[in-house]
């Protein structure tokens, strides 16, 4: 366990020290203070527009950063060859698949919370009220980063960074899609096709589930048994895709 | 007990298309490190020696062979916390100052945090980073980075040390530094197995040397052995007062005269014929200078290794 988090804790460091996280954060407030101005703007629904912006600039962050930095846990150690020195010593590929993920598990909840407090504070304000379902909707932002996160660094075991993220990325747009999977699957004719987009409708991860954004905009709260059952689909394909992630860079040579 | 044992490792590398030709790098490998010393893992680049350390390390996998490092097979992680390895041409965590650096590879090798605090101030200062502990590694030269290497393969104190390729791209001051290192090691009792195309540095430290080349070891053995099988034993016969062309005996047997004025230099094949030229320079009333033996250096066995087999 040692090993794992001091793995993690360099992927935290190391990430701290990229000034590109500060761009992000930077851009989130932004955008939530843009929010407010708005929200002035328009007649009526102020609140819904403050929340609207507020959401999606944290699960824009949130997602950015699980991808352009999730792709690269991987691979650019591989590319730097960093991970020679680091697996010569006694610890295992899985326990460095494990900690560079923990570690960049860090990095997002840290900023998710930092964007969180900002847009709180940005209702406070404004002198909205802060209903409860924006914290479900922000918690289910993380779990749908913990997938968006575990895609990349799939991907990242065998692919280079740039490959990696234009599959994480592709494989995100489908995740919001995966309804539509179903829909082609049913109106098809072809028996062929059918079997394909069900399967693939199956075999996507459905992120749709996570998310919730509108109706907490609304300040609309979920069910408890629905938000933990999406939280529990949302963990549970990321361990998949770890376990997977973790056989393949067992075989791997550098 | 050896340290490293590597016997008939052969490593092919298998393409991902059928279409394209698998390489085998390695061929029928096979060499001894005894505990306790330093061995030379020479070759032209491309040989296959780092192919072969990453293979110690687990880094790479054997496709036949057997593989044991201190006793346990390669690639045994647990194993790993009694090696310590310095890549060629590391690049480091260049973010991290030299003691973050430090202590996160002593994390990684299971350290106490106590053990840590205590180590990482003296190898900084074994190996003359002390002044740059506060320093982010980016703003290390690279002199300054080999060195900052070599404190992560010893910070856990290790039985045995590989090295590849330490004192490449090194300044005379820098390559003279890691060598001392290098001995320091032994003397502690550590083996170190270093792999190097500086064949002066390997003559000077090296205990045994390997020789690879293509993918297969030439020799293997101790080095004054090595250079005695095969390096040349010229004499070298230093006289005055005396023309050498001009003795018919001298002119014989010499394999190459020089003259500068009235001082010959006179190089004999080797011990049978040194009384006869002797006698002969006598006789022409010169005065001997010096007679030194040429011993062979490793450079000429290299050479002759690697020439022969083509």
């Amino acid at each position: 366990m040692q090993s794992v988090m001091a793995v993690a804790k360099n992927t935290f460091r190391e990430t701290i020290r990229d000034k590109i996280l500060y761009n992000l954060v930077f851009f989130a407030l932004l955008l939530m203070g843009s929010s407010v101005l708005l929200g002035t703007l328009t007649i009526g629904e102020h609140a819904r527009i403050v929340n609207d912006l507020g959401l999606a600039a944290i699960n824009l962050v949130a997602v950015i950063i699980a991808i352009f930095l999730g792709v690269g846990l991987v691979s650019r150690e591989i590319e730097r060859r960093t991970i020679y020195t680091i697996l010569a010593r006694p610890i295992t590929r899985i326990q460095f698949v494990l900690g560079r993920y923990i570690g960049l598990v860090g990095i997002v909840t840290v900023n998710v919370v930092i964007m969180l407090a900002m847009f709180l504070a940005t209702i406070w304000l404004s002198g909205f009220p802060i209903h409860a379902a924006l914290f479900q909707a922000v918690q289910l932002i993380l779990v749908e980063s913990l997938v968006v996160m575990a895609i990349a660094l799939l991907f990242s075991t065998f692919s280079s960074a740039t490959l990696s993220a234009s599959m994480t990325i592709g494989l995100y747009i489908v995740g919001h899609l995966t309804s539509d999977l179903k829909v082609i699957a049913e109106k098809s004719a072809s028996q062929v096709a059918k079997a394909v987009m069900t399967g693939l409708y199956y075999m996507c991860p459905n992120l749709e589930v996570l998310n919730i954004k509108g109706q907490a905009a609304s300040g609309m709260s979920l069910a408890i048994k629905t938000q933990v059952l999406a939280t529990g689909y949302g963990v549970l394909y990321a361990g998949l895709l770890l376990l997977a992630a973790c056989l393949i860079f067992q075989r791997r040579e550098f | 007990m050896d340290a490293i044992v590597i016997e008939r490792l052969t490593k092919t590398f298998t393409p991902m298309w059928p279409w394209q030709k698998a390489s085998t790098v390695l061929t029928d490998v096979s060499l001894r490190v005894r505990q306790g010393e330093i061995f030379g893992f020479l070759g032209h680049n491309g040989a296959g020696k780092t192919t072969t350390m990453k293979i110690l390390l687990g880094l790479l996998r054997a496709t036949s062979g057997k593989v044991e490092l201190l006793g346990a097979p390669a690639g045994e992680v647990d194993a790993h916390a009694r090696i310590g390895y310095l890549p060629e041409s590391p690049y480091f965590y260049d973010y991290l100052t030299a003691e973050e650096f430090l202590t996160f590879y002593g994390k990684l090798a299971k350290l106490s945090a106590g053990f840590i605090r205590s180590r990482v101030p003296e190898l900084l200062k074994r190996v003359g980073l002390d002044e740059a502990r506060h320093r982010q590694l980016r703003k290390f030269s690279k002199g300054m980075l080999q060195r900052i290497g070599l404190a992560q393969a010893m910070v856990h104190d290790p039985e045995l040390i590989i090295l590849d390729e330490p004192m490449s791209g090194l300044d005379p001051m820098g390559r003279k530094e890691v060598r001392d290192l290098i001995l320091s090691l032994r003397d502690q009792g550590k083996t170190v197995f270093f792999s190097t195309h500086i064949l002066s540095d390997v003559e000077m430290i090296c205990d045994s040397v390997g020789i690879l080349a293509r993918g297969r070891m030439l020799s293997q053995g101790r080095v004054e052995d090595l250079v005695g099988e095969h390096g040349a034993h010229s004499i070298e016969v230093v006289c005055d007062g005396v023309v050498g062309d001009e003795v018919p005996i001298v002119k014989q047997c010499a394999l190459r005269i020089l003259q500068k004025g009235s001082r010959c230099l006179i190089m004999l094949p080797g011990q049978e014929v040194l009384e006869e030229v002797l006698s002969a320079v006598r006789n022409a009333k010169g005065r001997l200078v010096s007679v030194v033996p040429n011993r062979g250096s490793l450079e000429e066995v290299f050479v002759e290794q690697s020439v022969q087999r083509g």
